[in-house]
């Protein structure tokens, strides 16, 4: 029972963290510019991808440093050359225009890498066991994920709180006038914003693709819940996006180890049904079969009994 | 050092300023007198690139009409609006810091020499720009957009809601921005502060400007403040 419990803790913080890397720049480009970016995940799948292609040339390493680079510089040219123009249009145009671009991504990887799952792995130096616990293994690449994405949450912490350009960011979120007053370039500070956290997708992509598989549909695997967690941490909050991510990591993480389910609770109140029941499926059904709709059961419970997330402030 | 000529700007369809013309000297303090809704505010924020001009503005022989408020500001004009806009979340330092222009300042200013002079802001200087008093606010916004190292600073009625003694702290930096070699265009409502510091003055009527001259001129010149200034 309990090594089940440290590994799915650990799988948990692996997944969250994941999330995170991907809820914060979506995140933060939310709370600047106040676009929902629909193609913030495809951001992450085409980091995967070109990563992958640039593996099997450079290596792994080269695609760690390489990839999520070019995303960025993707993403400042998405936002310099495309939603700065459909801004002048309003919200609606912005949402529609990110929605097209996420199938495009997705029909431009499917034409230039094809359908096929990739072979993209994780390096051979980090193909051994971190550690061996109650006989299982926890694989050093998992320790990796986790080096890196905390890395990447001090970093962002440090970045925006500490350094100068972090305090410009915060001011121009609110007062983007007054920063510009103050002779700082606010459009390019929206640039380098959206163009830092399409590479933080695109990051997110490079280490995920190994582990999670790196295939055309990856980014509707996490897509949905990327914006669960932002709605969840409050819309433009980055400490109300990590606890989110950390929480939706370790619910769906315990639910899929446990093996409760629908039976159990019968049984413990003393309720049978025939296997021939019309709702048979219902009685029967085992907690880690309903894990992956558990993070959308939590949106609706948060939108409920607060609209404006964990740490969001209502407008 | 700047020159407003026959400068016009609409708020949709009002035409708010009708041809001002008026120009400032290096390290001078000009003063731009009149009612509420004369377009004094109007004309700074012109000036600064927040309302579209037409006519001509130059700094520096340079001219600036059209360019962005980021690029009039990078050229040397800085600009502290009426509504303060303290950001709160932010500490004093902070504050200062998002003045500056570089990670290094190398101006007439820096945070060390304005703790000197506000020993007030230097005690809460890690305290959050919005639990500060009306006076404390304006001086961190004086003080940070002097971080930026302005060669012409425009403050729009810095006086405004405060008590009579930060008034006079108010009157003493003005006249510090002035003696560090600082350009100051002063919009204004009252008279008092104008008229006490300022080398020159203009007087606003209508979107224009209707009365030039000193602060000498302008007190011997009682019709001008009966019919332009006086409530």
């Amino acid at each position: 029972m309990l090594e089940i419990f440290i590994f799915a803790t650990l799988n948990g913080i692996v997944t969250g963290l994941l999330l995170f890397m991907l809820a914060s720049g979506l995140t933060l480009i939310f709370s600047m510019m106040g676009i929902l970016n629909f193609a913030h995940a495809s951001l992450y799948m085409l980091g995967a991808y070109f990563a992958y292609s640039v593996s099997i040339r450079l290596g792994f390493w080269s695609g760690l440093i390489i990839a999520p680079i070019i995303v960025g510089v993707l993403g400042a040219l998405v936002e310099r050359y495309g939603l700065r123009q459909v801004h002048k249009s309003g919200p609606v145009a912005e949402l529609v225009f990110t929605f097209g671009l996420a199938f495009l991504i997705e029909e431009a990887i499917q034409f230039f890498w094809g359908r096929d799952t990739k072979n993209y792995q994780q390096p051979e130096i980090l193909d051994f066991a971190l550690f061996t616990l109650f006989g299982q293994e926890f694989s050093a690449y998992r320790g990796f994920m986790i080096f890196i994405s905390v890395a990447i949450f001090i970093g962002l912490y440090y970045t925006l709180t500490k350094s100068r350009i972090g305090i410009i960011i915060q001011a121009a979120i609110t007062h983007p006038h007054t920063v510009a007053n103050l002779g700082h370039n606010v459009p390019l500070i929206f640039m380098c914003v959206f163009g830092a956290g399409s590479a933080l997708a695109g990051l997110a992509g490079v280490i995920a693709g190994p582990v999670l598989t790196t295939f055309p549909g990856m980014s509707a695997v996490l897509g949905s819940i990327v914006f669960v967690i932002i709605v969840i941490g409050g819309l433009g909050s980055l400490a109300g996006a990590f606890i989110a991510s950390l929480m939706i990591g370790l619910l769906q993480s315990y639910a899929i180890a446990s093996n409760v389910g629908m039976p159990d609770l019968l049984n413990l109140l003393g309720i049978s049904f025939e296997r021939s029941h019309p709702l048979n499926d219902l009685w029967t059904i085992t907690l880690p079969q309903i894990a992956p709709i558990l993070p959308f059961l939590l949106l609706v419970l948060v939108l409920v009994f607060r609209p404006s997330g964990l740490l969001g402030k209502r407008e | 050092m700047l020159e407003v000529k026959d400068l016009h700007a609409y708020y949709g369809k009002s035409h708010i300023l009708q041809g001002v013309t008026f120009d400032i000297g290096e390290g001078e303090i000009v003063s731009l007198l009149g009612r509420n809704g004369v377009g004094r505010s109007t004309t700074v924020k012109t000036i600064m690139g927040e309302v579209a001009p037409s006519g001509s503005i130059k700094f520096k022989g340079q001219e600036i009409a059209g360019k962005k408020a980021f690029e009039i500001a990078q050229l040397g004009i800085g600009y502290v609006p009426e509504n303060r806009d303290i950001f709160p979340t932010l500490s004093v330092r902070q504050n200062l810091i998002l003045g500056m222009k570089s990670t290094v300042s190398s101006g007439r200013w820096t945070i060390d020499s304005i703790f000197e002079m506000f020993p007030n802001l230097a005690e809460r200087a890690d305290v959050h720009g919005g639990v500060l008093s009306g006076g404390e606010q304006q001086m961190l916004c004086m003080c940070r957009t002097l971080m930026g190292d302005p060669e012409l600073i425009m403050i729009d009625e810095p006086t405004e809601g405060l008590a009579p003694k930060v008034v006079a702290q108010v009157a003493d930096l003005l006249q510090e921005i002035a003696r560090r070699g600082v350009a100051i265009l002063l919009v204004e409502q009252k008279l008092s502060i104008a008229l006490k510091i300022s080398r020159r003055v203009y007087v606003m009527g209508h979107g224009k400007i209707v009365y030039r001259g000193t602060p000498a001129s302008l007190l011997e010149a009682d019709a001008i403040r009966a019919e332009w200034l006086e409530v």
